[in-house]
């Protein structure tokens, strides 16, 4: 949740009176909120945070930071099924506290 | 050479940590604020490629770990409620509370939801009029001006079954409780990068002078880490204590303004209790009065029983640096990041996790360095 994470603005609309943008967050494509950075044009990157846009950021620090996010397994962390991850982890510790 | 290929730029870094090794003459203690910097400090081995008398101390920068059990506790009695949506981000899931989490409470029929953003609650809200949908609203100021858009927006399109339990806490305060603690090591900060996105770096040139402590704005990559570590060196060196921007193209001086008025009228500051460490005065944000009815507090009769923390876990004097994760007993043995007994093992931005999944088993100075070579 603490993650901020850069993405391309790949489309702009309004929608029930504020502005919203698809973002592509290095193949992951969410919609993202743009009431805090209503100035930022399609093409552009931003640093986005529990779909908002908070800040913009250059083409190569956005890469740069996405790359590394992908190795480490960031984004699947951030957009990843969360359902999914702790019902993985729960059934490990029963298995745990079962042995 | 274990860690330093990771890097972006292996150059780059070699070069930060020869300089930080050339400048400094003595030990030096400085906080990284950011759980994020924490987790990419560990996972890169960042403390064990810089000189032995630099050291890193582990401050409270996850807002899931510093949420309060009081606070889990009422998130879990009102998402047990009958017609109740209860929206959450993902990583409170398995946040424990007294006696269980919100995993358990959709397991026993509970209808709480995971959702990437708080505008998401808002829509769950208009498509199901019926019910009373209730966001957790926790996070730190990179996180507030999210929820505080939400409730305004909510209360502009005139939508009324949707509340937010709130428990937002601010940096400075838990900067300037650190300061204040009688065993208070740290003489330097590494201030968090994404919360200065947002609220810029007003609030800290007062800190910086008050305790003679210089803090630098910094990122979370290991390279923009490096560099905030080597600003603050030169600074300590020098015997000067100032602000400064080490991660500019993320950074202004100014925040974003437009989030900051909205989250102005939405919020007000409050004294807020962190868990482990206990009230901070003026440290958190609640709705403001105008925004009352939004408060899920206020909406629902909801006491939260009496919780107590388990006695043996220890993650309160981690959160303020006091001692680090495995100086604590029940680290790695009866608490796991499957098994937490405190916030700070069970998300994975908090320095038990950290510690556990890179396996920082013993103290990182005593331990082999790693060669930058």
């Amino acid at each position: 949740m603490c993650l901020a994470v850069p993405g391309r603005v790949v489309g702009i609309e309004e929608r029930n009176g504020t502005s919203m943008a698809r973002v592509d967050f290095g193949g992951v494509v969410k919609d993202v909120c743009l009431a805090y950075l209503p100035e930022i044009e399609v093409g552009e990157y931003a640093i986005v945070h529990v779909g908002f846009a908070i800040q913009r950021l250059d083409e190569e620090s956005a890469l740069a930071t996405l790359r590394l996010f992908e190795r480490i397994g960031a984004l699947d962390e951030e957009f990843g099924d969360a359902w999914a991850r702790a019902a993985a982890e729960s059934e490990t510790a029963s298995e745990e506290e079962n042995r | 050479m274990k860690y330093i290929d990771e890097f972006q730029d292996p150059e780059l870094a070699r070069r930060l940590l020869d300089e930080i090794a050339r400048t400094v003459t003595r030990p030096w203690a400085m906080m990284e604020v950011c759980g994020g910097q924490t987790h990419s400090i560990i996972r890169h081995g960042l403390d064990q490629l810089l000189p032995d008398t630099v050291e890193l101390i582990h401050g409270p920068g996850c807002p899931v770990c510093v949420t309060p059990l009081a606070v889990i506790d009422k998130a879990l009695e009102i998402a047990s409620l009958p017609d109740v949506v209860f929206c959450s981000f993902g990583d409170m899931l398995r946040v424990p509370g007294s006696d269980r989490d919100l995993f358990r409470v959709k397991g026993d029929g509970g209808d709480v939801r995971v959702v990437y953003s708080p505008l998401d609650a808002l829509r769950i809200a208009q498509r199901t009029p019926d019910k009373q949908v209730v966001f957790f609203g926790v996070g730190f100021e990179t996180t507030a001006p999210a929820i505080a858009m939400t409730v305004h927006q909510a209360k502009r399109l005139g939508v009324r079954n949707l509340s937010l339990l709130v428990s937002h806490v601010r940096v400075p305060p838990a900067i300037e409780a650190v300061m204040r603690s009688p065993d208070c090591r740290v003489q330097a900060f590494l201030a968090a990068g994404h919360v200065c996105s947002v609220m810029g770096t007003s609030e800290y040139p007062a800190l910086a002078d008050t305790y003679r402590v210089p803090i630098v704005v910094t990122g979370f990559e290991p390279l923009d880490i490096l560099e905030g570590i080597r600003r603050a060196v030169r600074q300590l060196e020098r015997g000067e204590h100032h602000v400064e921007n080490a991660y500019p193209r993320a950074v202004s001086a100014q925040g974003n303004p437009v989030a900051l008025r909205v989250l102005r009228e939405v919020f007000t500051t409050t004294d807020r209790t962190w868990r482990g460490i206990g009230t901070i005065p003026d440290s958190g944000w609640r709705l403001s009065d105008a925004y009352r009815d939004y408060d899920a507090e206020h909406r629902f009769d909801i006491t939260g029983p009496a919780a107590a923390e388990p006695a043996v876990c220890r993650s309160g004097e981690v959160l303020q640096g006091l001692i680090k994760p495995h100086e604590c007993a029940a680290f790695g043995i009866i608490c796991t990041p499957r098994t937490p007994l405190g916030a700070t093992m069970v998300s994975s931005e908090g320095a038990c996790a950290a510690y556990y999944l890179y396996r920082r088993l013993s103290p990182p100075h005593t331990e082999e360095k790693a060669s930058v070579d």
